[in-house]
């Protein structure tokens, strides 16, 4: 993984720069003190680290446009940050950048009660906005497992999903509006609390952008009523397949549950060695259904699901009886990534999606490589919509061995890509799928994301090095490759 | 494959024409060379939202109508992808097959603009993201696009998004092109998730609110864990254009719930003791609820009022009633809700410029309001959608001229410029 070549001309300005960041965010919003600039070398990918030039910590709006202007006009790069969950690399630091921390943007601006939406500073917590609208029955329906500390400008920023997303949508889908500062300076303003506005939807781009086309300095979120109630299944079945043909035949027939999750053997094991969620052991395939609505909805549905899930063979079926139970059953797969990292000592998240179908195959073909690679595997999925979190087990301490999950992972999101699915659903491509970009993506397909760069940051200094992996001039992609007299009239019908 | 007419030497042909390519090949190769020849087209699907936006002047039309067929079809994985001149009324009809839906619930804007039903495309529902009254709880058009294949300003053939829900693999270009009636891309190819169809349906009718205590009603009905599929509020003179409310003979307030069977009479009953206090109740069942919803949809009391410039106004859901409620001082109009008064179509007189100016200056900087029908002179003379923030319309300026920088596809027909 290799990034941009630091530009020497502005590592040796590094003084001078940091005198005229301090002129606009002063005091201790401009951190240079190399064991202070050590937090913030990597991101949830451990993996990768790189000090950067220094971090900027602003507090308004006004100061990030004058930060990003004053980059653009001396041609420094800014790499925005959140809280540094990123499993992709997205906020990995550059040598010769500045990182551009949003962790001062942490207030809650506005609750509309009457609209149904929340306007928020980019650096609260995904959490902290359902935490504010829950003593009266609201919440924010996209919940990341890393709900808890990853901050609503890093899920903007990757379309981060949860396991309501079956139900409720990603993030692109409850996200009304936001308030954006260019490379440039230039603030604009995407949406609001109307709906679907007029002209191009910008907004759509921007979310899951990863931090390449602008700052989000706010946001306007709709919060939804909580369901009456809500219950789980926890359906345990001889294999993983059976579990995928229960997914397939519950949502054939009319049902769209809350969420619907399931675990290989090997994240079994690991989340109940870890929480004692009472899951069962003798089983390959774990399925956590959720069902939610109104009660007598939910007992109509409930039923149907054990049925179905009989009928696909499940040996085991619990139902929660209490709030307390529910919990309980989603504690171990929310837990799921600590668990596996105690039997790791290290591990590699990986994310594709396929379409559901594909599940055997890929599973049966995941086996069959880990055997290849001689590293170990678990799973957990977002079942419901496909989206895969295969957990490659090394030990980094092993010389060689790092390199070689990298290539079992390498392996599993191409076959994701060869069964009709994507490299990554909800992680983002960050530096770790950069160079897999070519895999799923013709060279024409990706020159056409990168023009919407052009249109943003024609220079490209926010967060370059992610998301492409390779940096094409706008000049030369704006060039048009056909000219008059090239080609004939199209020989077609003509009325 | 036969030409039916040569073209002149200089390689454009003499007048305007149509061009019905029969193939995604086909219509890229008319595009590779309108863009080297510097030939503006127009991009026409079934041609039922021809009339919206300002008037595209261009020497040639590009006919999506003959780019048809259905090409995946997966229930089981709610997935349909689909030629961009596909009927939408095929692809309803197959989804209905299997009790399948969009769930956004396109309009069909044939008969606003005094155009048959039923005869709108794929491409072009995705190019105008007009969403039905389920958008407050299902999403919009662009909601529901995953994936598309297109044809930019480049000349360049490229596919963008996927078929899976779950996809942060690169920019979301197919949402970007969603709503830009074709001003940065053709569409050849849309890739759409799709819903089960709801087992039942019930509409909840409070009768006699004014817009006030309705917009109020339908705020605490969206704010209930009821799960509300339709919130709208017809005034007593639009209400008598709407079956299911004409009977009523007073303003209505509709709320519709969907679902399973038992799971819709227990909601119903809910929200029911929660409203009903306020006013007079009446219930719409399943086929009435459903035709009550599709005259909503198509903005039937204005299909009724031919005279009527139409406004597509959206704001934020409680601004609804003061917004119309000074244009109807203002200008004399007319108009109803849906969205739970987030969305106001309005109707007003066409002269001038139909009302623009005090429609613009209602709405401000928080909401947009779009200048859906009008005669053609006023759709030149005044902005169709609403006026950007200087930033905003550069950066979008930026954006049409990044994927058509040769201004070919559909020149002019969301601003001058765009
Ligand atoms: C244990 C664990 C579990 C996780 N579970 C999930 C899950 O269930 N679902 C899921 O989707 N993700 C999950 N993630 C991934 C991660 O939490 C999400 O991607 C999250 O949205 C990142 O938010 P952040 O604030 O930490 O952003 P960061 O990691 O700081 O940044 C992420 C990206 O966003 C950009 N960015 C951040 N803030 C801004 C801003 N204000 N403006 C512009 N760009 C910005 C950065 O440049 C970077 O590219 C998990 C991570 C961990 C560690």
């Amino acid at each position: 993984m290799e990034m941009p070549k630091p530009d020497a001309a502005v590592l040796a300005r590094r003084v001078e720069l940091i005198g005229a960041l301090r002129r606009i965010v002063p005091g201790e919003g401009v951190i240079v003190d190399a064991d202070e600039l050590r937090a913030y070398e990597s991101d949830g990918v451990m993996a990768y680290r790189q000090m950067p030039l220094v971090v900027v910590l602003p507090s308004t709006t006004e100061q990030v446009s004058e930060v990003l202007r004053f980059c653009h006009e001396a041609g420094v790069k800014v790499v925005p940050r959140g809280a540094g969950t990123s499993l992709s690399g997205g906020a990995l630091p550059l040598a010769d950048g500045v990182l551009l921390g949003m962790s001062k943007f942490n207030r809650i601006l506005e609750i509309d009660w009457e609209d149904r939406c929340v306007r928020v500073q980019p650096g609260v917590t995904n959490l902290g906005i359902t935490t504010a609208v829950a003593h009266r029955g609201f919440y924010y329906a996209p919940d990341p497992s890393s709900q808890i500390a990853c901050t609503i400008g890093g899920n903007v920023a990757e379309n981060s999903g949860g396991v309501h997303c079956l139900k409720y949508g990603l993030t692109t889908n409850n996200v009304l509006g936001v308030e954006m500062v260019l490379m440039n300076g230039e603030v604009v303003r995407l949406g609001g609390k109307h709906l679907d506005s007029e002209g191009y939807d910008l907004l759509a781009a921007v979310t899951g952008s990863e931090g390449l086309l602008g700052v989000v300095t706010e946001v306007t979120v709709r919060i939804l009523p909580k369901p009456e109630t809500a219950r789980a299944l926890l359906l345990g079945f001889p294999t993983v397949e059976g579990g995928g043909q229960c997914v397939a035949e519950i949502i054939a027939a009319g049902i769209i549950p809350g969420g619907m999750e399931m675990m290989d053997r090997p994240a079994i094991h690991a989340a109940e060695d870890f929480v004692h969620a009472g899951y069962p052991l003798d089983v390959d395939g774990l399925l956590i259904v959720e069902l939610d609505g109104p009660e007598a909805e939910v007992d109509h549905l409930i039923a149907e699901v054990e049925r179905i899930a009989r009928g696909c063979g499940a040996t085991y079926a619990r139902v929660s009886s209490s709030e307390e139970e529910r919990l309980t059953f989603w504690a171990g797969r929310k837990s799921a990534f600590p668990a596996v990292g105690q039997i790791g000592p290290d591990y590699l998240c990986m994310d594709g999606t396929i379409p559901r179908k594909e599940l055997p195959r890929v599973l049966r073909a995941m086996t069959e490589m880990s055997q290849r690679h001689g590293l170990r595997v678990a799973n957990v999925f977002h079942a419901g919509d496909g989206n895969l979190h295969p957990l490659i087990l090394y030990d980094a301490n092993r010389p060689g061995e790092i390199e070689k999950a990298e290539a079992f992972g390498a392996d599993i999101l191409k076959l994701c890509v060869d069964v009709g699915g994507v490299l990554t659903g909800e992680h983002g491509v960050g530096v770790e799928k950069r160079d897999l970009m070519p895999y799923q993506f013709q060279p024409e397909d990706l020159t056409h994301q990168q023009r919407l760069k052009c249109a943003f940051d024609p220079d490209g200094l926010l967060n370059p090095g992610k998301v492409f992996p390779q940096l094409h001039r706008c000049a030369e992609m704006g060039r048009l490759h056909v000219h008059r007299g090239q080609i004939p009239f199209p020989d077609i019908p003509r009325f | 494959m036969t030409s039916v007419q040569t073209p002149a030497q200089d390689g454009a042909p003499t007048g305007p024409s149509v061009l019905k390519p029969a193939t995604e090949a086909q219509a890229h190769e008319v595009l590779r060379w309108a863009v080297a020849e510097e030939q503006p087209v127009e991009l026409v699907g079934g041609g039922t939202k021809r009339a919206i936006g300002r008037p595209v002047q261009a020497a040639h039309r590009l006919d999506f109508s003959g780019l048809r067929g259905i090409s995946l079809y997966e229930p089981e994985e709610l997935v349909l992808s689909a030629a961009a001149g596909t009927p939408l009324a095929e692809i309803e009809a197959t989804l209905a097959a299997r009790r399948q839906q969009l769930a956004f619930e396109p309009a069909d804007p044939g008969p606003l603009f005094g155009r048959p039903a039923g005869t709108q495309t794929l491409g072009g529902v995705v190019s105008a993201n007009l969403s039905g009254p389920r958008r407050i709880k299902a999403g919009a058009a662009r909601d529901h696009v995953l994936g598309c294949r297109a044809v930019s300003g480049h000349g360049e053939l490229f596919k963008a998004g996927g078929r899976v829900v779950k996809n942060v693999t690169g920019y979301d270009l197919p949402k970007l092109f969603t709503g830009a009636w074709g001003t940065l891309v053709a569409l050849t190819e849309v890739t759409l998730k799709v819903l089960p169809a709801p087992e039942h349906e019930r509409t909840l009718l409070l009768l006699g609110l004014d817009d006030a205590a309705a917009i109020q009603a339908l705020s605490s009905a969206l704010c209930s864990p009821h799960e509300v599929a339709g919130a709208a509020h017809l005034p007593a003179a639009m209400a008598a254009g709407i079956p299911g409310a004409a009977e009523q003979g007073a303003a209505v307030t509709a709320i519709r719930l969907e679902g399973f069977a038992p799971s819709v009479a227990y909601r119903a009953g809910l929200l029911e003791k929660a409203l009903g206090g306020k006013a007079a109740t009446a219930a719409l069942e399943g086929g009435a609820s459903a035709a009550f919803w599709r005259a909503v949809r198509d903005v039937a009391p204005f299909v009724a009022r031919p005279e009527r410039a139409v406004w597509r106004i959206s704001v934020a859901p409680r601004r609804g009633p003061a917004v119309l409620g000074e244009l109807a001082a203002r200008l004399g109009a007319e108009g109803y809700y849906d969205w739970g008064g987030g969305l106001i179509w309005l109707g007003t007189d066409p002269a001038g410029d139909a009302g623009a100016a005090a429609v613009r200056a209602a709405v401000g900087g928080e909401g947009h309001a779009t200048l859906l029908r009008a005669p053609e002179a006023v759709r030149t003379a005044v902005p169709v959608f609403h006026p950007q923030a200087p930033a905003l319309a550069a950066l979008s300026a930026r954006v049409k001229q990044t994927y058509d920088p040769r201004d070919i596809l559909n020149p002019g027909r969301m601003t001058a410029g765009i």
